[in-house]
């Protein structure tokens, strides 16, 4: 048990540090956190991201563990950890414009699209030309994806989509999605179910930003009017959308689970605790204040080591297990809980949101975003469910509308 | 990066796992329950004579100097079996005491019978409720003779020595503490067996009256030891908790799968479910802090007081959890004295307080950020 590199990941992490070291510049010191940084798809940062992005494209280091000729180098999955282990001690432009496109979208693409799609879509994907969304969720939705009501209509080669979408994150910065809509509403929900890729600049796409509890507008509400697809531009046989939105799905929850959280955490916790005054003394010795310090340290310290045993599982050749469920379900109840805790310690000042807040508002940025945290990319419930069902074994739950034609299931609100 | 036990570390586990469950039955700990020993000496002796005792005793003090990384999976097992067996106080505890702050002589005289499994070893510390602090020692070592009362001594009933923490009085409070060794047969030393929440542990209050007692180590560096000790054996009874809490979610799964309740498994209701992966959760967390501690433990690293307080703190947070839960998930039937889930309530709850409890941890835990952070 260590935590040496293998002689193989060591040359290839010397490797990737000779490559940053010529093309970013290292990070000084620790890196500012902004509440800012907190909430996705900030615009300022699309230019560098695109910037950056292309830049790593191009050395094939933007998707290390996809084929060469497709953006990567046919790396391993340790390759592509260490690489961000390495690229997060630089100073360079975030990489989250692009990860629903390449973590979701593109994969699913990969595994469903003809031959042209793919030659046509996935270089400029990696290389952050043309960013994708993910249409699925709809108002009646929510957790239960499968009960969307956009309808797909075929007229000879032609499709026409009309309904709407929702929560769907950077469509306002998209140039393509992939949508998941009905074509037989006369069969049970998962079975008349078809995927297609659209391009989001077509006429009848209406895209209109969500303003959150948070202030910022991460997601968007889109309404699709007669908009027309090809039928190459089905992703799947007819009918089968459910197993393409499955193939997705569990891309989303690795690339959700891992760095949700902004880097909020016990040391951001500590820094406050030190700054602060409270009724009997400095924070730092109060004893609540400690023992909710130590509680935080502990998931995130067996998070850190989880995810530590997931790389050796993978350099051993395995596959991923549950882990990213774990983190997720503990990362975004811990930004919650902490945050509100650490704002608690700021007393009047608490209230107090931005540049005017102690650490400039850093907490109340984190306990802003936290319940969106929750919730996307599958909530806590439902997070817990695939944890006792696909890892404990526990049967799924009871599905009343499982084998009901989707148009006869009661729909309440 | 290589997060994990070697394969024969993992051989040697399922051996002691296929050991443990062929010779420690729920039946063993039972009758270690309601009878009147203090452990199963049948039991112990085997234990010793599959060289567990000695797994991380050097070769040249009688072990088989395999390492502490054996010794956590060796822990792990013992701790799914809840094994009836002074092995925490004698090779966590004792043993540990002797190679921190034991001359060679001391531990060529001992070790060797640890390893062997001849004695039983435990460590005292606490001399009443509250919190252990340096000003709170009044046992005294002074020209040999050892005097005072310590309580709660983890398989006290039936040990044959103690490391003991003692004041000399050569300076006040920490720069006066030593550890002292005590032949626990020998005069002057008066043993009461207490009544214990896990009676697969006997506890003692032990009083010293001039009882001849030897220094382990310098004065000045009693507590600084003792620490170390303590480090050591929280990482070694983290896995032990980890094993418990393992075996509780087990427990609680499989009787929610065979219970129905409403016409359905009680295991298809998300309050059921819910609640075992929220035990899943805290289980994989405490293991891998556990595996962190083991790191740091076979290594020496200089993070290991800092891996020792976070593996203590996750493994008792998992193994309470779980222990409660699964009773919880049980219904009436798991109050039951006929069910084993008791037994691992109190075992979680033993395991968690006899090394201190988790706000003195946590309190360490929060100096050990501190200091690393400066």
């Amino acid at each position: 048990m260590d935590f040496e590199d293998s002689p193989e990941e060591a040359a290839f992490r010397t490797e990737v540090r000779a490559w940053l070291d010529a093309n970013a510049k290292k990070r000084a010191g620790k890196r500012e956190i902004s509440a800012e940084d907190m909430e996705n798809g900030a615009e300022g940062e699309m230019v560098a991201s695109k910037a950056w992005q292309k830049t790593k494209a191009k050395a094939g280091y933007a998707r290390i563990t996809w084929p060469k000729g497709m953006g990567g180098i046919g790396g391993t999955p340790m390759q592509s950890i260490i690489f961000g282990q390495e690229e997060s001690k630089y100073d360079v432009a975030s990489g989250a414009p692009f990860a629903i496109g390449l973590g979701m979208c593109i994969p699913t693409l990969m595994a469903y699209g003809d031959e042209a799609a793919k030659k046509r879509f996935v270089w400029p994907a990696v290389q952050g030309d043309e960013i994708w969304c993910q249409l699925f969720s709809e108002p009646a939705g929510g957790s239960d994806v499968a009960n969307l009501r956009t309808k797909a209509e075929k007229d000879g080669d032609t499709w026409t989509i009309n309904g709407s979408k929702i929560w769907t994150t950077g469509a306002q910065f998209s140039d393509y999605g992939i949508i998941l809509t009905r074509t037989d509403p006369g069969v049970p929900k998962h079975k008349g179910l078809t995927m297609f890729y659209i391009d989001m600049k077509d006429p009848g796409v209406d895209i209109r930003p969500i303003k959150q509890a948070s202030g910022g507008a991460g997601f968007n509400e889109i309404f699709f009017t007669d908009v027309k697809v090809k039928d190459s531009q089905r992703l799947g046989e007819v009918g089968q959308g459910w197993t393409v939105a499955l193939t997705t799905l569990m891309h989303e929850r690795l690339a959700v689970g891992g760095g949700a959280g902004g880097g909020l955490d016990v040391p951001q916790l500590m820094q406050l605790a030190r700054e602060l005054e409270l009724e009997d003394g400095p924070a730092i010795r109060n004893a609540a204040v400690r023992e909710k310090i130590a509680d935080w340290y502990v998931r995130s310290a067996g998070l850190r080591y989880t995810t530590f045993r997931t790389m050796t599982a993978l350099s051993q050749g395995k596959q991923p297990g549950p882990e990213a469920s774990i983190a997720k379900i503990v990362v975004a109840t811990k930004l919650q809980d902490l945050s509100a805790f650490a704002m608690e310690l700021e007393g009047e000042a608490g209230v107090l949101q931005g540049a005017a807040a102690p650490m400039h508002g850093l907490f109340q940025g984190g306990w802003l975003s936290a319940p969106g945290l929750r919730i996307a990319g599958g909530t806590d419930e439902i997070l817990r469910n695939i944890i006792a069902e696909r890892v404990l074994g526990l049967p799924g739950d009871i599905r009343v509308d499982k084998d009901v034609p989707f148009n006869k299931i009661p729909t309440g609100r | 990066m290589n997060f994990d036990f070697s394969d024969d570390q993992k051989m040697l586990k399922d051996q002691a796992r296929k050991f443990l469950s062929e010779k420690c039955t729920t039946k063993t700990v039972r009758a270690v329950f309601e009878g009147d020993a203090h452990h199963d000496a049948a039991l112990w002796k085997q234990v010793a004579e599959m060289g567990w005792t000695g797994t991380a005793i050097p070769e040249e003090f009688g072990g088989l100097g395999l390492g502490y990384l054996e010794l956590c999976v060796i822990a792990e097992e013992l701790g799914r079996a809840l094994a009836p067996v002074p092995f925490s106080s004698t090779v966590y505890l004792f043993a540990e005491a002797l190679l921190i702050a034991g001359t060679d002589e001391q531990k060529k005289r001992l070790l060797p019978k640890v390893a062997s499994g001849e004695i039983v070893g435990t460590f005292a510390r606490a001399e009443g409720p509250g919190a252990v602090l340096p000003k709170n020692i009044r046992a005294t070592l002074k020209g040999g003779k050892l005097n005072g009362k310590k309580i709660a001594v983890i398989d006290g009933p039936i040990a044959d020595y103690a490391v003991v923490l003692a004041q000399t009085s050569e300076g006040s409070g920490e720069r006066g503490l030593q550890l002292a060794l005590v032949d626990l047969k020998g005069a002057g030393v008066k043993r009461k067996t207490c009544e214990t929440l896990d009676a697969s542990r006997g506890h003692s209050d032990i009083v010293f009256e001039n009882a001849s007692a030897e220094p382990l180590g310098k004065i000045g560096e009693g507590w600084s030891d003792a620490s170390r000790v303590l480090d050591r054996a929280a990482i070694l009874l983290a896995f032990e908790q980890v094993g418990g809490a393992d075996v509780c979610l087990a427990q609680a799964k499989d009787y929610a799968l065979g219970r129905y309740a409403f016409g359905r498994p009680i295991a298809s209701f998300q309050a059921i479910k819910h609640k075992l992966a929220d035990m899943y959760v805290n289980n994989e967390l405490a293991r891998s802090n556990a595996y962190y501690g083991a790191w740091a433990l076979s290594t020496g690293a200089r993070e290991l007081p800092l891996a020792a307080a976070a593996a203590r703190v996750s493994a008792t947070q998992a193994f309470d959890y779980a222990s409660k839960e699964n009773i919880q998930t049980h219904g009436g039937i798991g109050f039951t004295w006929a069910m084993d889930c008791h037994f691992y309530y109190k075992r979680a709850k033993e395991t968690g307080l006899v090394l201190g409890p988790q706000r003195a941890w946590k309190d360490k835990l929060v100096t050990e950020l501190e200091t690393s952070n400066a």
